[in-house]
């Protein structure tokens, strides 16, 4: 899924009569007023683009009455990267993949999203309406709707460019339960594929480095793959969590800390693009504490790892997965790392922003 | 990744490493043989692939100086952080590292948080770009670093010249590797055989630099990179040295070091800096140590344009980084280490800097089993 032009979306009558308010090139403070600009702002760019019939009604809160059987999963969560779009993706996709990706990992199926923008004053209504277009592709590849939403605009500078906050529902099948609870001693780690792509692309573009230029985001909704799955192996998949702030080294501190458990990973077996590991070595970074946008570990059962690496393999998301590690009852609360010289050292949780290092 | 995965290819470490060990083997009365890595680089890539804990028992390993931001003085902190004050249209640049170091009153970061504007750049001329996108702003980029930095930020200096922008001046704290080396072994508080030498600070002065290691102190140096191929058979060679008893100059990395170093980045050292006495943390005043703007360059000088006071400043209690520094101790022996002191609460800078001594041994050295 790629951001299509915006005059490629849309039923043609709607695009017509968005012409009568073509002046507005700019967001104004006046857009989020709740006067007659917000509501030309609702009806010509979210109304249109996310074009279900919940967010058409209009209502202050979308009723959700066909859910099907389960327990809801509710999550939520804010946007603030800069730059907007970077390669790989933008604001906008990260949004809605970021919140269905919440829902999924807790083995949940992603139904209904919201949406708050807060808009900087003076924001190109052309980048926010490229933002809605992604944003409204996105959700339609993951199976979503936006049913609700917010505008606010603030003074200019008092925001950058554009924030984003989503809200998801989801339901939790019967039968389906994910929980830390669920580890095990000898649970295999799986990846969907390489580490480190969605941070090393957007610090690249941020800073404009332009050595590694073919990086892109690995921004994409995970639930298709998840679903997929679940479905084959309901009860080996243990727990999930997708791999965003902080990268894979983070998600595994959390859950060595979170339980009595050890977690061991073997650093050749992690896999790394080639751009990112020459970036990640350019500005002495380290990729398994780098972002992800589309990476999920997946603790299952030791027998059935071999088969659910099969699985992810089928799916177009997880061509690359791999076999990183497993659980372990030493070290309780520790993660380590076995490095290609045979040495073992541990795997820290990182305490700030990882910062380009002087010399 | 061509240039890097040759430098890493674990057979020829494990063979590396089995040489070392027999050799120390054959010859007991060397055990351990003892090594300083003097930068801090090379202490992380130690801990980062586990060479440490392949030679154990029979090279010991000490951190060196070679970090910086650790050795910048507290002092020299604060007077940064006054700049950033000194007038309100003043953008202080400065490498990423450099903003959670505390000084007496606090951090770069803490002082940005309450309304200073301290931006951090990549590059020198990052802060010179931003300059001359900032007419009406004063932008003081802060000059830490070894011979390694030193040059990019002369350049910086010389393209501020030639453009002729007037809002650009740097704070210069830059620090010259040798003399604070010569300073460890004239103190004599540490017994060491052989010295691992910084290997991007030596592409800039060349391994002959060294020399007077070999030549005054009868000690052995290897230069050497970054990769565990490089450190291997930097300390294959001074176990070497030390075994024969024969103190020489060794470079192992002559992939980027050539003797003499690189005359172009010399030059530009000489065009912009003058050397001068300068302050280490933990050393105190180092004679002939630091870079210091020249006089015909004294308007980008920004510690002469913009004239601060600051209060001498002690040491946090406790704080043992000075010790640390000068290689006496490793950082668990500072009782503040791991409890008072970690990354997210640091005391001293060698728990908050990517090259410092503590941070390594916080990040990697803690024991597995626990």
């Amino acid at each position: 899924m790629k951001t299509s032009a915006p005059e490629q979306v849309g039923p043609p009558a709607k695009r017509a009569a968005r012409g009568r308010h073509a002046a507005a090139e700019r967001v104004l403070l006046a857009h989020g007023s709740g006067g007659s600009l917000s509501h030309e702002l609702i009806r010509d760019l979210f109304v249109r683009y996310f074009d279900n019939a919940l967010l058409a009604s209009m209502g202050d809160s979308a009723i959700l009455d066909d859910l099907p059987p389960g327990r809801l999963a509710l999550t939520t969560d804010s946007y603030v990267v800069q730059p907007l779009f970077f390669p790989g993706g933008d604001i906008g996709e990260l949004a809605v993949c970021g919140t269905v990706n919440d829902l999924a990992v807790m083995g949940a199926r992603p139904l209904y999203l919201t949406a708050g923008f807060i808009l900087e004053e003076g924001l190109p209504m052309a980048d926010l309406e490229r933002v809605v277009v992604s944003m409204a592709a996105t959700a339609r590849e993951a199976g979503v709707q936006i049913v609700t939403g917010d505008t606010k605009v603030v003074d200019r500078g008092a925001a950058d460019g554009l924030f984003i906050n989503t809200a998801g529902v989801g339901v939790v099948p019967p039968g389906i339960e994910l929980g830390p609870h669920r580890l095990q001693p000898d649970d295999v780690l799986l990846i969907n594929g390489t580490v480190g792509d969605h941070g090393m692309a957007v610090m690249m573009q941020r800073e404009g480095l332009t050595f590694g230029s073919s990086l892109q985001s690995d921004t994409a909704p995970l639930n298709g793959l998840i679903a997929h799955v679940l479905a084959e192996l309901p009860d080996a998949v243990h727990w999930m969590r997708d791999a965003t702030r902080g990268g894979v080294a983070t998600v595994l501190n959390e859950w060595a800390e979170g339980t009595s458990l050890g977690i061991e990973i073997v650093e050749s077996r992690i896999p790394v693009r080639e751009e990112v590991r020459a970036a990640c070595e350019f500005l002495g970074l380290d990729p398994l504490y780098t972002a992800n946008e589309g990476k999920v570990i997946i603790a299952v059962a030791e027998e059935s790892a071999p088969a659910a690496l099969g699985i992810l393999r089928e799916h177009p998301r997880g061509r690359e997965a791999a076999a990183i590690g497993r659980v372990t009852s030493d070290h309780p609360g520790r993660v380590t790392l076995e490095t290609p010289y045979g040495a073992r050292r541990i795997v820290q949780m990182l305490t700030g922003a990882q910062l380009p290092r002087i010399c | 990744m061509k240039f890097i995965d040759e430098f890493r290819d674990p057979t020829l470490a494990r063979a590396l490493i089995t040489q070392v060990r027999r050799e120390v083997a054959a010859h007991p009365e060397c055990r351990p043989v003892r090594l300083m890595e003097f930068c801090g680089g090379h202490t992380h890539a130690i801990f980062h692939f586990g060479l440490r804990q392949m030679l154990e028992g029979d090279v010991e390993m000490r951190s060196g100086p070679g970090c910086p931001v650790c050795v910048t003085a507290a002092r020299d902190l604060d007077r940064a952080m006054a700049l950033a004050d000194a007038q309100p249209n003043v953008i202080l640049t400065t490498f990423g590292d450099m903003v959670r170091v505390p000084g007496s009153r606090g951090t770069l970061q803490e002082i940005r948080a309450e309304g200073a504007d301290v931006r951090i750049v990549y590059s020198p001329l990052d802060a010179l770009a931003l300059a001359q996108a900032h007419p009406d702003h004063e932008v003081i980029f802060l000059g830490v670093g070894f011979e390694t930095t030193a040059p990019g930020i002369a350049a910086a200096l010389l393209q501020a010249e030639q453009a002729s922008t007037p809002n650009f001046s740097v704070l210069s704290l830059h620090k010259l590797t040798p003399p604070a080396m010569r300073a460890i072994l004239d103190a004599g508080e540490v017994a060491l055989d052989g010295i691992i030498g910084p290997g991007h600070v030596s592409a800039v002065i060349g391994s002959d630099a060294w020399a007077f290691l070999a030549e005054d102190y009868g000690m052995p140096c290897a230069v050497a990179g970054f990769e565990p191929l490089d450190l291997l058979s930097a300390i294959a060679a001074l176990v070497h040295a030390r075994v024969e008893g024969k103190p020489e100059v060794i470079n192992t990395y002559a992939r980027s070091v050539r003797a003499k170093g690189n005359p172009v980045a010399q030059g530009m050292l000489d065009q912009v800096f003058e050397v001068t006495a300068a302050n280490w943390r933990g050393f105190g005043e180092v004679p002939a140590s630091g870079l210091s703007l020249k006089a015909t360059l004294a308007h980008r000088d920004a510690a002469q344009r913009f004239p601060v006071e600051v209060d001498p400043v002690e040491e946090p209690i406790g704080c043992r980084c000075g010790e640390v520094l000068r290689g006496v101790i490793d950082p668990t022996d500072c009782a503040l280490f791991r409890r008072a002191c970690t990354p997210r609460n640091p005391i001293g800078p060698c728990m908050v800097s990517a090259e410092g001594a503590c941070a390594a041994y916080y990040k990697y050295g803690e024991p597995i089993a626990g």
